[in-house]
């Protein structure tokens, strides 16, 4: 059967909204408006059901035990590989490393794939809207092994500046690793165009795909990426997981990461030998409940039109950008063209904290502070900005809630 | 209008947010330190001078932060001039246990005055960490920090 017939056309969010439990409660007797999905999207119903049902009838060990429970248990796991598979359109289930986030995923190629082939000068191009996740891996390599870090600028509407990034690679660089979505300014990468600059150098890139990953229709293979990260509880699914996309050429030459139970095919006194990959780099007992999770989260996505998901995004990105646009005292940080769902701003005279106290007693939770991107702030002198950052489950109505609420704040710091 | 935000927010806090005390860097400090809040990345640096006596003849802080982080450092340097440094470090025991909602009778019936408009700071636990950052500063300058 052709899993794309039993997608529905449209998208209804207020539909939608009754798959979230979490947003029918009131915070201080207000209803909650959540507008912190950039930090950690709420769970679905299916998820937490998908985890509780495996919970109760099949689980144990994975790639352990002889006994039926163990078999069983292990085909979930190794089923929800082949979903994330899919989700991502990657080639091979091969190529699929369960983590416990993408932080981990970002340091496992850091420590695994770059870490052994670097020398002293080497280059690492990242750039200023990274989180600090696709950041300080590379400062590591940075200390410990001389490698040195090329910064690629940010243009002053928050978009990736493609000529910092062509003057940036050079011949001793080893990575380009860029984020597919920035986390403060909604300004989406071009892949595509970073990949082809990137591989006519011979050079491999990493796509922080924390924030992409919820909001673009992914597909490795169109992308060209040597490696991508996601984390889980981002994506609607639950926290502790995550995975990586590596290309099967890379992962054969990477060295273990941590060494453990599952990741081994022989250990004697004297010699280990290792599990192809993916195993090789999961060692212990992996996210196992997660992982179904996780799996239910990205099948609870691909049960939309996911197209029709990102023009109701959009739609509440234009609607809150003409609302704040209302307000001379209020300035947002990152209009680039194509941005997502994510709106950075700040304030005359009043602090992203106090701004976010108010906001919160109105029931609206929105970040406040740097949002672990302190180069970004640098650039655009701001020690923190106020972000609002809507999920498939926002309406205008929530967007509506937040002028309200920031009109409040106005009038009693303002 | 929400009664714990009107008590956070009043004018007193206000009006030493926007016009701060003894703001800047004494050039000739015996003791300083520098504070920092990753969570929302607020600096406050805190510069004073213990006389032979070990009293706090003079006291500045410099900082960026929030209402609240501006306005605790600057009623603390209004407070602490002119404090022996015993005076200092039980102000800021009593404060503590203040901005956490705690018993503060440790703080003189003046001081539990002054410090009144603080007190709302108890009902936000996440802000109670602005309140406190430039208090721990001063206690690393005195402490640590002598130049």
């Amino acid at each position: 059967m052709n899993a794309v017939a039993k997608i529905k056309a449209g998208f209804d969010a207020e539909a939608a909204r009754a798959d979230f439990p979490i947003l029918s409660r009131q915070v201080y007797g207000k209803p909650l408006v959540y507008l912190d999905s950039g930090a950690s999207a709420q769970k679905p119903r299916a998820v937490m059901e998908a985890m509780r049902r495996f919970a109760e009838t099949d689980y144990a060990n994975v790639h352990r035990g002889v006994h039926y429970l163990s078999g069983a248990a292990t085909d979930h796991y190794e089923t929800a590989r082949e979903t994330v598979r899919r989700f991502l359109g990657a080639g091979s289930v091969d190529e699929i490393v369960f983590t416990k986030g993408g932080t981990e995923a970002i340091n496992l190629v850091a420590q695994s794939y770059l870490a052994p082939i670097i020398q002293p000068g080497d280059e690492i191009v990242l750039s200023v809207m990274e989180h600090h996740s696709n950041i300080v891996p590379w400062h590591f390599l940075r200390e410990r092994q001389g490698a040195v870090l090329r910064w690629v600028e940010v243009t002053d509407d928050g978009a990736l500046d493609m000529a910092s990034l062509k003057a940036a690679i050079g011949p001793r660089t080893k990575m380009v690793a860029i984020t597919h979505m920035s986390n403060v300014l909604g300004a989406v990468t071009p892949l595509k165009e970073i990949v082809a600059l990137a591989h006519a150098q011979g050079v491999p890139v990493l796509a922080d795909g924390c924030q992409g990953a919820v909001h673009e229709t992914l597909d490795m293979a169109a992308l060209g990426v040597d490696f991508y990260a996601i984390t889980g509880h981002k994506i609607y699914g639950p926290t502790g997981i995550g995975a990586l996309y590596a290309r099967r050429a890379h992962l054969k030459k990477m060295r273990p990461y941590n060494g453990g139970g599952e990741m081994i095919r022989e250990v004697t006194r004297d010699s280990v030998t290792y599990a192809d990959p993916p195993a090789r780099f999961e060692a212990g007992t992996p996210p196992i409940l997660e992982s179904v999770g996780l799996a239910a989260a990205m099948d609870y996505l691909s049960g939309f039109d996911r197209a029709a998901i990102h023009a109701h995004e959009q739609d509440l990105l234009k609607y809150a950008r003409a609302q704040l646009a209302q307000f001379n005292w209020l300035r947002v940080v990152g209009d680039a063209p194509g941005k997502g769902a994510i709106i950075s701003f700040e304030a005359d005279g009043m602090h992203a904290h106090d701004l976010a106290t108010i906001l919160d007693r109105e029931g609206v939770a929105v970040r406040a502070g740097n949002h672990c991107a302190q180069p970004l702030m640098e650039r655009f002198g701001v020690t923190s900005t106020t972000r609002a950052s809507f999920a498939l489950y926002n309406t205008r109505a929530d967007v509506d809630a937040l002028i309200a609420a920031l009109e409040k704040a106005r009038g009693i710091l303002g | 209008m929400d009664q714990h935000l009107r008590e956070l927010y009043q004018e007193v806090i206000l009006d030493h947010s926007r016009h701060p005390r003894h703001f800047g860097v004494l050039p000739d400090a015996t003791h300083k330190a520098e504070g920092f809040n990753p969570l929302c990345g607020d600096k406050v640096s805190v510069t004073l001078i213990l006389d032979a006596d070990g009293k706090v003849a003079d006291i500045n802080f410099q900082g960026k932060g929030c209402a609240i982080s501006q306005a605790s450092a600057s009623m603390m340097t209004d407070m602490l001039k002119g404090r022996s440094k015993t005076d200092a470090e039980a102000l800021m025991d009593g404060f503590l246990h203040l901005v956490k909602g705690e018993d503060a009778q440790g703080l003189s019936p003046d001081d539990r005055e002054t410090l009144d408009v603080m007190s709302g700071i108890s009902e936000f636990p996440m802000r109670v960490k602005c309140a406190t950052l430039a208090w721990h500063t001063f206690k690393n300058a005195v402490e640590e920090g002598a130049t």
